[in-house]
Order: C-alpha cells, then sequence, then structure tokens
C-alpha cells in the first residue's frame, strides 16, 4: 500500500461546472496491489460521501488480500474526491492568494468535476484503460460519470445504491444538514453543527428495521424515563455519540461542499438524458441495490439498468436484501462481496 | 441439461439473441453463448441464482418477469424462452403477450396437467394430482395455474398466436419420431411450443 499526493499540472485550465478555476489542486491517493504489464488490473474505487483514499480502512470486508477485490490481482487506485478533506484540495485547505483556509470562499464544485481531477491523476500514473470503476453512493455516482465522461476508458462499471439524479428526498436531507453548519458557523460553531447534520444523516443511512432490532426504545442509562430532555434513549445516546466521533475526522467545510455537489447530480442536466450519458460506453455494468434503502431507493437503482437494458448494454441488476439500509454496503457485505465477486471474475 | 432443456437448446440457431425468462443460473444462456454464439439477457428471481448468473458473465434483471419485460424495446430479442414456469406466473396472457412484443419467436415450456397419469390421479384416487413432474401438495404448490396442452392451443388460437411448431416431450425415441400431435395432450408430461405473433 502506498500513500501519496499528485500534483495537478497547470490547475487553472480546469474550469470547473460553477465557471471559476483553483489555482492548486493536490490529490491525496492510495494505491494497493502491483500494476501488470498491459494495465489490464486496474480498479478505481470511488469513495462515498464522508470516504476517504483509505479504502482498505473504510470497505475493509470488500477490499483487501484474498478479498472481492483482491489486491494480490488488482492494481487499486482510491482517491480523496475535489472538496474532500482527507488530503485532496478541498474548502478547508489554505487559499495560495490569503494564506488562510479557503472557507465559504471555496468555488461549489460538482461530481463531474471531481472525476475530471480524477482523471488527471490516472492519467498522470500512465493509465489508460481502468478495468472497473466501482463505488456507493456518492461513488457510484462518480463512476457513472467516469462512463460518461471517459466511455473509452472504462472496462466495467459498479455503481452501488445510487442514482443517476439525485432525488429531492436526498436534496432535503442534505439542505437540512447543511443548513444546520451554517447556522451554527454564524455562532462560529461549525463543529457542532457538522455533529447535528451527521445525526440527521446517519438516521438516513438506515432503516426503520436496523433501527428496531439495534436499539428497539432501549433505554440507554437508567431503567425509567426521567422524564427529561436530556438523552434517555439508546437511539439517542447513539446518534450523539456518532456525532460528536463525525467531528474529529470531517471538516464541516468540506461537509458542505460534498453533500452540494452531490445535489446537483443529475445526468439528464449534465449530457441531455441518461441515455446520452451512457450510450458511447461499451462498458460492462453491475447495478447493486439495496432493498431496504429508503435513501437511495432500490427503484432509482432499477431505473439505471432498465435505461441500460433499452440501451441494450450489458447489464447485471441485483437487489441486495438487508436490513440496513442504505449503509449496507458498507456494513452488512456479505452479498454485496458476492456479487461484485462473481462481476469481476466473470470480466 | 434435462431432456426439456436439450429439445430448447436445439430450436435456437446460431448467433441469435435470447431472452432467459426465469433463467435460474444462466445455464442454458451461458450453453447458448459458448456453443452457438448466442448473445442472451436472463430474468430471475433468485439473488443465489443471479450471482452464478453473473460469474458466468450473463447479463441479468433480478426482479419479476412482467416488470422485465416491459424494459425491452419491440422485437429486440430474436427467442424468447419461458421454461417450466408459465404456470407460476399471475398474468400469463400478459406475460405471452409481452414476450411476443419483445421478440421475434416465443418458446414455451410447461409441465402439462392433462398428462395421463395426472388425470389417473383425479380418477382414481380423488386427490389433486401429485406426479414426477408436480410433485407439490395443493396447498404449497407455486403452479398457480392449471393448463393442458389443448389449453394452451387455443389461448395461442383466441389472441392470435401462431404456433410455428409443437414439440412433444416422449422420453422413448422411437415414440418421438412417430408420435401423432393429437394425443400429446394424453401422452406427454411437458408441453413444449414454438410460437409467433403476426404483426397486426
Amino acid at each position: 500500500m502506498t500513500y501519496s499526493v499528485f500534483n495537478f499540472e497547470n490547475p487553472e485550465k480546469l474550469v470547473l461546472d460553477c465557471g471559476e478555476t483553483l489555482p492548486k489542486i493536490e490529490v491525496a491517493y492510495n494505491t494497493y496491489g502491483e500494476l501488470n504489464h498491459d494495465q489490464s488490473n486496474v480498479i478505481l474505487i470511488c469513495h462515498p460521501l464522508t470516504g476517504d483514499s483509505e479504502a482498505l480502512n473504510w470497505w475493509p470486508k470488500i477490499v483487501g488480500p484474498g478479498l472481492a477485490i483482491d489486491t494480490n490481482h488488482y492494481f487499486v487506485v482510491c482517491s480523496n474526491a475535489l472538496g474532500g478533506c482527507n488530503g485532496t484540495t478541498g474548502p478547508a485547505s489554505i487559499n495560495p492568494k490569503t494564506g488562510q483556509p479557503y472557507g465559504l470562499d471555496f468555488p461549489v464544485i460538482t461530481i463531474s468535476d471531481m472525476v475530471k481531477v480524477q482523471r488527471a491523476l490516472i492519467a498522470s500514473l500512465g493509465i489508460n484503460k481502468i478495468k472497473m470503476v466501482i463505488g456507493g453512493s456518492m461513488g457510484g455516482m462518480m463512476a457513472l460519470e467516469w462512463v460518461s465522461q471517459a466511455p473509452d476508458q472504462i472496462d466495467s462499471c459498479v455503481p452501488i445504491a445510487s442514482t443517476t439524479k439525485v432525488s429531492p428526498l436526498v436534496i432535503a436531507f442534505d439542505a437540512v444538514g447543511r443548513n444546520t453548519i451554517l447556522e451554527q458557523l454564524k455562532l462560529d460553531q461549525g463543529s457542532s453543527g457538522l455533529a447535528l447534520a451527521r445525526q440527521l444523516g446517519h438516521i438516513t443511512y438506515l432503516s426503520e428495521d436496523a433501527l428496531e432490532k439495534k436499539f428497539s426504545r432501549k433505554l440507554q442509562v437508567s431503567e425509567k424515563y426521567t422524564y427529561s430532555m436530556s438523552p434517555e434513549f439508546q437511539v439517542e445516546s447513539y446518534l450523539n455519540y456518532q456525532g460528536k466521533k463525525f467531528v474529529d475526522r470531517f471538516n464541516y467545510f468540506s461537509y458542505l461542499y460534498l453533500t452540494k455537489a452531490v445535489s446537483y447530480f443529475d445526468l439528464n442536466q449534465a449530457y441531455g438524458s441518461v441515455e446520452q450519458a451512457l450510450s458511447q460506453s461499451s462498458a460492462k455494468f453491475l447495478v447493486l441495490a439495496i432493498r431496504s434503502d429508503w435513501l437511495y431507493t432500490a427503484s432509482q437503482s432499477k431505473a439505471l439498468a432498465y435505461e441500460l437494458m433499452k440501451l441494450n448494454k450489458h447489464v447485471a441488476y441485483v437487489e441486495i436484501d438487508s436490513d440496513y439500509g442504505h449503509d449496507t454496503f458498507l456494513i452488512d457485505s456479505e452479498e454485496t462481496r458476492d456479487a461484485i465477486k462473481s462481476f469481476l471474475e466473470s470480466l | 441439461m434435462k431432456l426439456y432443456q436439450k429439445i430448447v437448446f436445439n430450436q435456437i440457431k446460431s448467433n441469435e439473441r435470447v431472452l432467459d425468462l426465469g433463467c435460474g443460473s444462466g445455464l442454458l444462456l451461458d450453453k447458448l453463448r459458448t456453443e452457438k454464439g448466442c448473445e442472451g439477457y436472463g430474468i430471475e428471481k433468485n439473488f443465489d441464482e443471479v450471482i452464478i448468473a453473473i460469474k458466468r458473465g450473463i447479463p441479468i434483471f433480478q426482479g419479476d418477469i412482467i416488470e422485465g419485460l416491459k424494459q425491452f424495446e419491440s422485437k429486440s430479442f430474436d427467442v424468447a424462452i419461458l421454461s417450466q414456469t408459465l404456470q407460476q406466473v399471475i398474468s400469463p396472457v400478459e406475460v405471452l403477450k409481452e414476450m411476443c412484443r419483445v421478440s421475434n419467436r416465443v418458446i414455451i415450456t410447461f409441465p402439462n396437467f392433462g398428462y395421463w397419469k395426472v388425470r389417473m390421479n383425479l380418477l382414481f384416487k380423488g386427490l389433486s394430482p401429485k406426479t414426477k413432474q408436480l410433485p407439490y401438495e395443493w396447498y404449497d404448490t407455486p403452479n398457480i395455474r392449471v393448463i393442458t396442452i389443448n389449453d394452451f392451443r387455443r389461448l395461442c388460437y383466441q389472441h392470435q398466436i401462431r404456433i410455428l411448431k409443437e414439440i412433444p416431450l416422449v422420453k422413448n425415441k422411437f415414440q418421438r419420431v412417430f408420435f401423432p400431435l393429437r394425443l400429446t395432450n394424453f401422452f406427454t408430461e411437458k408441453g413444449i411450443f414454438i410460437l409467433k405473433k403476426d404483426e397486426c
């Protein structure tokens, strides 16, 4: 495993969707395994919203030696997305013009911008062909964007619990999360805003059944109700804990910019239609949906599969039957693993 | 492959585009691809079967047959196959019509309730038929449609679906050569039909 930072050459040549440019773009990335002589073993992993380049850390059941994405066989690349806060240029980075962190002066970015930056990274590694681009949630959007931007480079594409256009439900939850941060920023309390945004987000990544199984109505400390405003139910303490823990590893400005980028994602808007976005591709697709996901619903993944079926693409559509909701692909990974493994073996 | 699968296999020409509904683990499509250069697509509900089909490199939709069928453009296949599943679908007529829409030819196989052993069951035991082909009790059977070969011929006639070929499934090779079609409803365990719906 190696961790490196790539320096984007001539960053001013990359005009972002918003029309602005960045004076400096750094991309933090990890590689695992060895690149083979004909470069036919490259797998690019695109991380979800709050992931980073350390794919082995956040996807430990899927990526690694002997696992579905076997780092003994494949050369795996994973980079922190533009706008992130784990080594890649984002709103928490220092603005070379001011010597201060960008904060809200950072230009608004899109999934398309992220992929353009990632393409420059891949080119810098001397790689022309990607055997598989894979990602869940926001990572799935990046995978689809890759196929749309660079159809000749991608042999196969695996979007998991993702969509071709982000739904108003997702936009709504993300907006509340951002509003919380923006309100708290006024009080110079960005971190507490982020903790609250994470709590809200976390609920949307689970499901009713998952919450019922994990917490039911169990109380955290006492056996009886205290009839007070302090957190009593286990689920409350859990969310508090998740919020606090998140603040230690994530930046609230990045959360603002990444969720906004997600909200803008719509292949119809960017390419005229999903058909136009994906028609040039000769990639094989594995579309993975999660039945209990009520945020990025199975019907959205199915709609993507239908488009690909109409376009006569090689597509496999699979539904994972799990109670864990959106987060299934990260936690309850057995079926995810089997599907990815089988698909990779067929390539 | 079972006998009826071999018969279906033999009815498909080289390089045809094939849709297999209820394709299981994609065995037939795999053989068609490797031995006849066919291009295939499968629809299957069961996750574990789907995973095996994916490993075989079969493009596949996990879900409901009718739901999957509706996504394809008209005449996007040369052949659509529904093997041993018609008796399990809720809306067989809709499935049949959709198959005719998406495909040039349609191959249907189903267990024949007109088979003499089934009739004997009912006649002498007075019990809902249970045979090797139809091994279920009435209360746990997935076979919610009771179809005989005569029923099926009539359905095709009613919906102006042309029967291109009817293949009697008889195990004895000699019988297979000299089998009169009018006896199939009594003597065969399975109906195998090749159909086509002419454009109106």
